[in-house]
């Protein structure tokens, strides 16, 4: 006698038929899953999609490969220009204090070179035939020069 | 009688087991599918099964049958398997598990009225329900008892609980089951 026999004898028949359905569905639910047949998918490998991710990839690699080196040129041309621009100012500053160190006289004499430069440039040659002209002026003056101080005294 | 080389014994070991698969793998497959409702997962499970058999069938002494063998090996892929879905617990794992009225179709028509296929589907739906929501233990106890049929001695051996406790586990589901089936009467 099976549990089920007992079961329906002891206790409720329906409980023992609705165990017994159970049952049988599992049986058949199992059969059928098992002798269902397999099926393997096959995966097809697109070419295109392989092809697409390695170029895709390729791509990715070189511009942080390029990326990569244009910011090392950039910093190193960078660092060259401010290694140029401090060598000018360290001479630009060696150079005037070489100038406050060399003192006031030779600024003078840099003043007297600059005027005499001028007074070469606006002193022109008198024409001949303004001669006797420039001599009286010269002469004027003279007198004018002599009087004054004759006044004075 | 000459002594057996090692590759023939390999062999016939080799022979015994695939019989053994050959034998007990519907049973074994059933009664994970009927646990777990899911048939990818009783096919994996009943796999791992068969491939833990394998590589201890060497070890196995005889001491129980190899059904009893298996079934501890299936009950134990079952337990982790329900451990490690409480540890995932964000994984979506019961996405292939079948609905129960889904479960329930697979019932035979035999030699009954539309009326009574109608309520006997009714009631498997209900078993169903009821053996979903059994505690681990009840429910191995459950359908090793009602659908493997197996004796409460044979039961007890395989979970490694005591009779009583087998018979304990059984009266609570059965009452769940009564329970059910009473109310929707």
């Amino acid at each position: 006698m099976t549990w089920n026999d007992r079961l329906a004898e002891e206790d409720d028949p329906v409980v023992a038929w609705a165990i017994g359905d159970f049952k049988a569905c599992v049986d058949a639910w199992s059969q059928a899953a098992l002798s269902r047949p397999r099926t393997a998918a096959k995966t097809v490998r697109r070419s295109w999609r392989l092809v697409a991710a390695w170029a895709l990839g390729c791509a990715v690699a070189a511009a942080s490969a390029g990326g990569a080196w244009y910011e090392h040129r950039r910093q190193l041309e960078q660092a060259r220009i401010a290694a140029a621009r401090a060598a000018a100012q360290a001479a630009a500053q060696a150079a005037a204090q070489e100038k406050l160190s060399a003192g006031p006289s030779s600024a003078r004499e840099t003043d007297q070179d600059l005027l005499a430069a001028v007074d070469n440039d606006i002193s022109r040659a008198v024409p001949a035939a303004m001669e006797p002209l420039a001599q009286m002026m010269d002469s004027s003056q003279a007198d004018g020069n002599g009087t004054k101080s004759n006044k004075k005294k | 009688m000459q002594p057996m080389s090692a590759g023939a014994a390999k062999e016939i070991a080799a022979q015994d087991f695939s019989c053994v698969v050959e034998s007990h793998r519907p049973q074994i497959f059933r009664f994970l599918l009927a646990s777990l409702r899911d048939i990818d997962l009783a096919e994996t499970l009943t796999q791992e099964c068969f491939l833990k058999a394998h590589r201890n069938w060497s070890r196995f002494r005889g001491d129980s049958s190899p059904m009893t063998w298996l079934m501890r090996i299936a009950i134990n892929l079952q337990k982790d398997h329900w451990r490690n879905r409480r540890l995932q617990f964000w994984r979506t794992t019961r996405a292939n598990v079948v609905d129960l009225d889904e479960a329930g179709e697979w019932l035979p028509s035999g030699e009954r009225s539309a009326e009574q296929r109608l309520l006997a589907r009714e009631q498997v739906a209900q078993v169903w329900k009821v053996v979903g929501g059994l505690s681990e233990r009840q429910r191995t106890v459950f359908l090793l008892r009602f659908v493997e049929e197996q004796e409460l001695s044979e039961i007890a051996r395989v979970t490694g609980l005591s009779e009583g406790t087998v018979k304990a586990h059984l009266s609570r589901a059965l009452g769940k089951v009564r329970a059910e089936l009473r109310g929707k009467r």
